[in-house]
């Protein structure tokens, strides 16, 4: 299921806004195909993370980092263009979005920009990555409906839909469950369970019970530093390499 | 015992009372305030619009001004003005709706964006008599000359290039650029980032994003405010006064030339300008031809702005998200 | 799951897209176009200094700001005078009047709507307000010339001699015994612009009112206030800074004003001895003779110089009232 060969590695990674410091000497690799639980309390620089691997750091004012981000080796600084890159990478956020146009085109949106007009070739991969999110038996028969007019639940495997369009790598999930009922979070919990068997996953996730669920290994960042880093079961166990872990995961503090 | 009645803990003491009353005094003060403001405008309306009744018929519109406007209809300042309208549109449309787009898409923060902004509330504040006075230095007297020594046969002086549409569009257009900026700027802001976000993290530009996203859903915004830019156009006449209105003009009475009477480099006739020059300059000009030119404005000016307002609440009622 | 769709898309699937090759120009395009404000501002100083500016050295400036003396085409042998002070104060005198009608009224307005007014009549109200603004400078002229200066010049008329008279002219109301020599005058533009003014001022205060959130008016509530107390404890003081910024664009806009006073004050370049004497502003004196100057002489430079005063006064009103207004907003995020 996993194999050695590292797809992600972070070196020293230190993010900034403006001069204050959200990450500091970041350092850790995430094999191919396995899923990495990113958990630790609010403001810890887990988004910010998140942000590194795409480059989606440019568009805040003041985002920079420094150190490096690797996908296959390969730094994602020296990518000419970050669009590619982005189109590499698939990202859920927490607020379920629904873009304003029809559902068919909401996922046909990535494709599209990237130069896809045969109809064919649209019609396959909105119902394969609609199918994927566990979306389609619900929308099949209304696809030119408004995207927005969907729930939150219904949205948020929208947006997990439009990550897959383009059959990224790399899935990033940044607390994706926060704004959607339980019974949709399990949906997607039980995608992701298949979906990691092909592609990286990086769980960014403030409930620490389903980086328990789904994680292969497991990051603990606290107040923009690392803590520990390990296999899921050993973060978890009773002895994790470091205390606080143990004190977090257990709700002695939060 | 005593058996006093029983008080009322709720009813109201004397100083509640009196406040009661004095609230009541205050409500009809404020509206009265608004009633000061809005029924003399409806009487001065009124007397308007009943002093120009003899005149109200189809041939009004359709005929030209006769004997230097002392009888006849309003064509060619109604023609003139529609053209007016169009050329200013043509020139600050694109313009105002690109630099809004850089403002709120693409300079969103910093030094620039403050000092753009800056320049743009100075421009709407300039009044309306130093845009003509720039339209005359800027337009009339330094594009004019350069364009006629590019395009002038020197052998046909007589067909040179003068004050007219184009110059009077231009000095309209500098003039409401702040509008259509602060419109579409408006209405770019109140497409939520989250949108925008989605986009990016899908690997799309800024400006595809902003093609595909964006203006589609900011469109009813950029309608309002370049709608308002119409109803300024026509409406405006200091800036046209030395820029390229006139008022003695002989257009065709029927045929092609009727519905295209103006070239760019001649002098028009436009609505304001109409009102104007028969308010003020020509002698012996009957009463009621000047209340049916002013009724004809105030028409001409509402049409314009409820369809604005129409626009706006229907599309309103369409939100998309 | 295989990836071979993304090996079809990125092989294959990449057309020629008229947008995405044009979007490096298109972009530079958005750029330029945003600079095109300042550009525009800078082109307005620049073309209206060049044609002023052979004059500025010339010019008498102490007998400009000080004489009424506006002569500019005299009689042959004479030297033209170019006084503006009569201009000066016929543009100010007619804005005091026209202000110290609209801010009141405008700011009563402002707050009836705001809030007295509930649902449809707000509506109403509001488009009212809007409609009111839209009406151009020329139709507000017309109507300060045919409807109001016959009414002004109605009232204020007398049999000489009569109470009435002796009233105007102890009042200073009419500089004759028979009343007010015409209906366009100070008092009739002064009405004009507060017609045309109050609609800015009840729009921009009734924003103003509208920012203070709501959790001040729930206070004043809690501790008993009733709305009237509200508005002029809580609201007026809380606003006080978008209400005086309203005002301020207020007399921006009347002192700038041109058509309007050019048709409604008459022709008298004379400085007002009455509430009903004809006057002269600024801005109508450009109007109306600029049509009759010589390009390149004194009297077309000096209307341009009339013009850079005129500029700079708008400009610093108009600044100085952004900053009161972005005054407010540090303050409101604080």
């Amino acid at each position: 299921m996993t194999d050695g060969t590292p797809h992600l590695e972070f070196c020293n990674l230190c993010a900034f806004y403006g001069s204050k410091q959200v990450l500091k000497d970041v350092t850790f690799t995430v094999p191919r195909n396995s899923v990495i639980g990113i958990i630790g309390p609010a403001n810890s620089g887990k988004t910010t993370l998140l942000k590194t691997i795409n480059r989606t750091l440019d568009f805040v004012s003041g985002g920079r980092f420094t150190g490096d981000v690797r996908i296959n080796g390969q730094s994602v600084r020296s990518m000419r263009d970050p669009n590619e890159l982005r189109r590499r990478i698939g990202m859920v956020f927490p607020l379920p979005v629904g873009l304003p146009l029809s559902i068919y085109e909401n996922v046909a949106y990535a494709p599209r920009r990237r130069g896809v007009t045969d109809k064919a070739e649209l019609d396959e991969i909105v119902e394969r990555c609609l199918r994927q999110s566990v979306l389609w038996e619900e929308v099949k028969d209304r696809l030119q409906m408004l995207g927005t007019r969907l729930s939150g639940g219904q949205q948020q495997r929208l947006t997990l839909a439009r990550a897959l369009s383009l059959s990224p790598e790399i899935l990033c999930l940044d607390e994706f469950s926060i704004a959607i009922d339980p019974v949709t979070t399990m949906r997607i919990e039980d995608v992701l369970k298949e979906l990691r068997k092909s592609i990286t996953i990086v769980l960014v996730t403030n409930l620490v019970q389903q980086a328990r669920r789904l994680a292969d290994n497991t990051l603990f960042l606290w107040r923009s530093e690392m803590v520990e880093l390990s296999p899921t079961d050993v973060a978890f166990s009773d002895q994790p390499k470091d205390r606080r872990t143990y004190e977090y995961i257990n709700g002695i503090f939060g | 015992m005593n058996s006093a009645p029983a008080l009322n803990p709720f009813a109201a003491t004397e100083l509640e009372s009196q406040k009661g009353r004095r609230l009541v005094l205050t409500k009809w003060v404020m509206f009265g305030f608004c009633a000061l403001l809005v029924v003399p405008l409806v009487l001065i309306l009124v007397d308007i619009f009943v002093k120009a009744s003899p005149l109200f018929s189809w041939d009004y519109i359709w005929q030209n001004p006769v004997n230097k406007g002392k009888a006849g209809g309003l064509w060619a300042p109604l023609v003139g003005t529609f053209y007016l309208v169009i050329g200013s549109l043509l020139f600050v449309a694109p313009v105002g709706i690109l630099a809004a787009i850089y403002l709120n898409e693409y300079a969103k923060e910093g030094w620039l964006n403050r000092t753009i902004s800056v320049a743009v509330t100075s421009l709407a504040g300039v009044p309306s008599i130093v845009h003509a006075l720039f339209g005359l230095g800027a337009f009339v007297l330094g594009m004019l000359p350069a364009i006629n020594r590019l395009i002038v046969d020197p052998n046909h002086p007589e067909k040179k290039w003068e004050a007219g549409l184009l110059t009077a569009s231009l000095t309209i257009a500098v003039m409401n650029l702040p509008v259509i900026i602060t419109s579409a700027r408006e209405a770019l802001g109140a497409v939520p980032l989250a949108f925008r976000e989605a986009c990016w993290n899908l690997g799309a530009t800024r400006w595809q994003t902003i093609r595909t996203i964006v203006l589609p859903n900011s469109l009813s915004g950029i309608l309002t405010g370049i709608i308002l830019v119409v109803s300024r156009a026509a409406g405006e006449t200091a800036p046209i006064l030395f820029t390229g209105a006139t008022y003695f003009k002989f257009i065709a009475d029927s045929g092609w030339q009727k519905l295209f009477p103006y070239s760019i480099g001649e002098p028009f006739v436009a609505m304001s300008m109409h009102l104007h020059v028969i308010c003020t300059q020509i002698s012996k000009m009957p009463d009621v031809m000047k209340f049916g030119s002013a009724a004809a404005l105030i028409v001409l000016i509402l049409l314009i702005n409820s369809f604005a307002i129409a626009l706006r609440v229907w599309l309103r009622g369409r939100k998309r998200w | 799951m295989t990836p071979t769709t993304a090996s079809k898309t990125s092989r294959g699937g990449r057309k020629f897209n008229l947008f995405d090759v044009t979007e490096k120009p298109t972009e530079w395009l958005i750029r330029l176009c945003g600079w095109s404000s300042i550009i525009g501002l800078a082109a307005i100083f620049l073309f209206i200094f060049r044609e002023a500016a052979p004059m500025v050295p010339k010019l008498d400036w102490k007998t400009f700001f000080t004489s009424p003396r506006w002569i500019p085409n005299p009689a042959p042998g004479n030297e033209p005078s170019f006084g503006a002070f009569a201009l000066i104060v016929g543009t100010f005198t007619t804005t005091f009047i026209g202000l110290i009608i609209a801010v009141p009224v405008g700011l009563g307005a402002a707050v009836c709507i705001s809030e007295f007014a509930k649902g449809k009549v707000k509506e109403t109200l509001k488009i009212v307000i809007e409609l009111l603004a839209a009406i151009p400078s020329i139709v507000w002229g017309f109507i300060g010339l045919m409807v109001i200066g016959p009414i002004i010049s109605h009232v204020f008329s007398a049999e000489p001699g009569s109470a009435w008279s002796k009233v105007m002219l102890t009042l200073h109301l009419a500089s004759s015994e028979s009343g007010a020599s015409q209906g366009t005058n100070l008092l009739t533009g002064g009405i004009i612009l507060a017609l045309m003014s109050v609609p800015l001022i009840v729009s921009l205060s009734e924003d103003a009112l509208r920012a203070v959130p709501d959790s001040f008016r729930e206070a004043a509530l809690a501790l008993g206030a009733n709305p009237w107390e509200t508005v002029r404890r809580v609201l007026f003081p809380a606003a006080r800074n978008g209400l005086l910024a309203a005002c301020m664009l207020g007399l921006g806009r009347a002192i700038g004003e041109t058509m309007a006073v050019l048709l409604a004050t008459g022709h008298n370049n004379r400085i007002p001895q009455a509430l009903t004497d004809p006057v002269r502003t600024m801005t109508a004196t450009i109007a109306a003779e600029m049509g009759e100057t010589v390009h390149g002489d004194a009297h077309y430079r000096v209307l341009f110089i009339l013009g850079i005063v005129l500029f700079t006064i708008t400009c610093s009103i108009n600044l100085a009232s952004d900053l009161i207004v972005k005054g407010v907003k540090k303050a409101n995020q604080a």
